[in-house]
């Protein structure tokens, strides 16, 4: 490849790290919500699932925004890759975004219903649990690859459909409700907040058990990302991340054991980035795997660029009203509070 | 069974597109009305205008999360149905959506959390800052949709390298020929549709003689709106008319079913008022016509011409019965706005409007107008796009994705089914808050209006009589 350090390396390099700062962004945030529709069958109470889902109300708009941002952002900095991706994964694609119409729609139509109630927490328990599912179905079809031909989606509609990527789809929903879990540690009490931390402790071996599954299964089926980890001297260089990804594993145990109430919250938030580096590390730099690079994939500098301005201003301006709406709701959501 | 991919990626496409559009059709204009309720309320004090903007914010929460998940959807069909309309167009189309995203998506999730949730939690002040910001965002997200969309009608500003559009010089592409019209069309017909959907919340109300002084404010407020917008979307319209008459001249042609000068008749263009347009034939039958009457409308004289369907190839002609009749709709019911409007601000000037019977009555059905006539627009435009997905420069046969067929058929019947769902879902419970009405105290009718006693007392009969069905 060859690689001239100008304009046309550097864009598209800020703009992968761009657009992976938003999926992750939205795979954190999005996270805790979906997993708190993941956990509501295991609420006691209507009480309790009123608690839970105020817990996420003012924010899950907001959250969501992060996917359309992702899903915008791959558009916009690699139109050729999202024209090869969203063909090749359409099914789990489009099913992700009904199962997200449903459990959206469940917020304010659950407030609102009486008798009926009870569809609706229907509608968001499967609704959150689906999306999570097929958000990892995308991430597993994915990381095993996309067969691309004259820069265009060649495979069938099932090629996605393969055991790795369900074993991904269920990871995640196990990661999505030990987020949702100590979410709710955090921003609950009572009730509520009791079963959530014995959820945490549930979760927590098991969300390590599929990172540990997939960390060995990506280099034994994929041999270009064992040869990223495997060889030296990359192998130095990255053996720190599965190393404090268990050491921080160990602090978020004893962290729910001495009953702290927001340290697991934001310790599983470092054990999904380092998750996530790892996947960034067995893929970067392909943006669909195993052939097209973020360079061969990228938007001319004149649309990288005028995108990058804006989002210089904006991006700041953000992170700023999202802190401050967290902030505004900070503290408890105690049982029996109201909605709007 | 064999399914054609790109009719199917079209009928799912039409589906979502035109059921996302009612949402923001209906949030653009009630997040401005919300904000004007709270800023009325802020300079005035009168806990009327808080009691209204909270019952509407409720409305406004339910549609507007229907309005945010349908979207969600259409971010990611570019790709699934569209993508080498994804690949072509992509790097011109694509920063505007990422626009949206970071100045209007952000500002308005973020805010409708306080919006919705804050009403105890932050000052009166930093409230009605965030309903203004969330319409705000509202209108910035339009800003930058309609600017894409207008794109795909009038592209400018771009050149094709190796079949793949590059930009050149982006305040041409945002500001393309048709979109500063397009823009002040659809911003103006989301108002208007609010307006209409309050008009006939208020007349209900005031119907039924529930929520006195609630409901008079908002029939005074909306017909006000109406009086004055309805009659300046015509003349919106009409300049958006000019604007395609120049850059899409088709689309003029389908719109009018104006097929050539074939018939006999030179000069002045006659106005189609109703025909069926028949494609085979390339002519009108059971035609109805005014002579001259299209040339003075389209031209602005009597004896100009435009080009007929006939004077472009068959493959480049959009299809015709579609823009034809759906036009006819939009501005049958344009004209009806003028006239509920017109009508409602001469019986507030006589100041007997709450009182006439004839006029509240069926005002109570009119909330879906704005609506109906959101969505036939829409399809005069994009039917009357047809062949091109982007025009003159990509078909929309040539821009479906490489998907098959039958996964497109499962996946148009599951949009079907969950929309149906979440749609009669969403109506339902919208009736619902509508018929639990503002709360609050000083909502119920007052029991003696000195000036005008038999007015009220026909009023409290009234609710009396339809208390126990409400």
């Amino acid at each position: 490849m060859d690689i001239s350090l100008g304009m046309d390396w550097y864009l598209p390099v800020i703009w992968s790290l761009l657009l992976a700062v938003a999926i992750a962004m939205y795979v954190i945030l999005d996270g805790f919500d979906l997993g708190i529709g993941i956990l509501f069958p295991f609420a006691r109470s209507e009480l309790e699932k009123d608690q839970m889902m105020n817990s996420v109300a003012p924010f899950w708009d907001g959250n969501e925004t992060w996917l359309v941002l992702g899903g915008g952002g791959l558009l916009v900095a690699f139109p050729l890759a999202y024209s090869i991706v969203m063909p090749a994964l359409y099914l789990p694609v489009i099913f992700m975004l009904l199962a997200l119409v449903f459990r959206g729609v469940a917020f304010e139509f659950r407030h609102v219903a009486d008798d009926s109630r009870f569809l609706w927490n229907i509608a968001f328990a499967a609704g959150s649990t689906l999306a999570a599912f097929f958000q990892g179905v995308l991430l597993g079809g994915f990381v095993q690859g996309i067969k691309v031909e004259n820069n265009a989606f060649a495979g069938g509609p099932l090629d996605w459909a393969t055991p790795f990527a369900a074993l991904c789809g269920v990871a995640v929903v196990a990661g999505y409700a030990l987020i949702g879990s100590v979410w709710l540690v955090m921003k609950t009490d009572g009730a509520a907040a009791r079963r959530a931390r014995a959820h945490a402790k549930l979760l927590l071996p098991v969300v390590l058990a599929f990172m540990a599954v997939v960390s060995l299964w990506t280099p034994i089926a994929f041999p270009r990302i064992a040869e990223r980890w495997f060889t030296t001297p990359n192998l130095f260089y990255l053996a720190p991340v599965p190393v404090v990804t268990l050491l921080l594993a160990w602090f978020v145990r004893r962290w729910l054991e001495e009953g702290h109430e927001n340290l697991p919250f934001f310790g599983v938030i470092g054990l999904f980035i380092l998750g996530y580096v790892g996947i960034g590390i067995s893929i970067f730099p392909y943006l669909i795997p195993p052939s097209l690079t973020v360079w061969e994939t990228a938007a001319p500098p004149a649309s990288q660029v005028f995108m990058l301005i804006g989002t210089v201003f904006m991006l700041p301006v953000i992170l700023g009203y999202i802190a401050f709406v967290y902030w505004l709701f900070r503290g408890k959501v105690r049982e029996g509070e109201g909605y709007h | 069974m064999e399914f054609d991919p790109e009719i199917l990626a079209r009928i799912q496409f039409a589906f979502t597109i035109s059921f996302h559009v009612i949402f923001p059709g209906f949030t653009i204009g009630l997040a401005a009305y919300i904000a004007t309720l709270e800023v009325l309320w802020l300079a005035t004090g009168h806990e009327r205008y808080h009691r209204i903007a909270r019952f509407f914010t409720k409305i406004f929460a339910v549609s507007f999360g229907m309005g945010v998940v349908s979207g969600i959807v259409l971010s990611y069909q570019f790709g699934t149905n569209w993508s080498p309309f994804a690949r072509l167009a992509g790097n011109v189309i694509g920063p505007l959506i990422g626009y949206e995203v970071l100045t209007a998506f952000f500002l308005e999730a973020t805010f409708l959390g306080i919006m919705l949730f804050g009403w105890n939690r932050v000052p009166r002040g930093l409230h009605v800052f965030a309903c203004v910001m969330v319409a705000a965002g509202t209108s910035l997200s339009a800003f930058w949709i309609l600017s894409a969309n207008s794109w795909m009608q009038t592209p400018a500003g771009y050149q094709m390298i190796d079949g793949v559009a590059h930009p050149v010089d982006w305040l041409s592409i945002i500001f393309n020929p048709s979109f500063p019209f397009r823009f002040a069309h659809m911003v103006t017909a989301c108002y208007l549709t609010t307006a209409f959907v309050v008009l006939a919340v208020g007349a209900r109300y005031v119907y039924a003689g529930r929520y006195h002084e609630d409901a008079r404010t908002m029939m005074r407020m909306a017909i006000g709106l109406i009086a004055i917008l309805a009659p300046v979307q015509a003349f919106i319209g009409d300049a958006h008319g000019q604007n395609t008459l120049k850059y899409q001249p088709e689309k003029i042609a389908a719109i009018e079913a104006h097929w050539g000068e074939t018939d006999g008749v030179t000069g002045g263009v006659p106005l189609v008022l109703f025909a069926w347009p028949n494609e085979t034939t390339e002519s009108n039958d059971y035609q109805i016509a005014i002579p001259h009457l299209g040339s003075l409308i389209l031209t602005h004289s009597w004896d100009g011409t435009f080009k007929g369907l006939k004077e472009f190839a068959p493959q480049d002609r959009p299809p015709v019965a579609i823009p034809f009749f759906a036009f006819r709709i939009m501005v049958g019911l344009g004209v009806l706005m003028i006239a509920i409007g017109w009508l409602g601000a001469y019986l507030l000037w006589r100041r007997r409007v709450f009182e006439t019977d004839w006029y509240v009555r069926p005002l109570q059905y009119v909330w879906p107008i704005g609506f109906v006539t959101i969505l036939s627009g829409w399809f005069v435009t994009e039917v009357g796009r047809q062949p091109w997905v982007v025009y003159n420069v990509l078909r929309t046969a040539d821009a479906v994705s490489p998907v098959a067929g039958w996964a497109m058929a499962t996946t148009l019947a599951l949009f079907v089914l969950v929309y149906a769902i979440v749609f009669s879902g969403g109506v339902y419970y919208i009736n619902r808050l509508i018929n639990k009405g503002p709360e609050g105290p000083a909502v119920e009718p007052p029991t003696g209006v000195p000036n005008r006693p038999l007015a009220s007392a026909h009023e409290a009969t009234r609710a009396a009589i339809n208390a126990p069905g409400e």
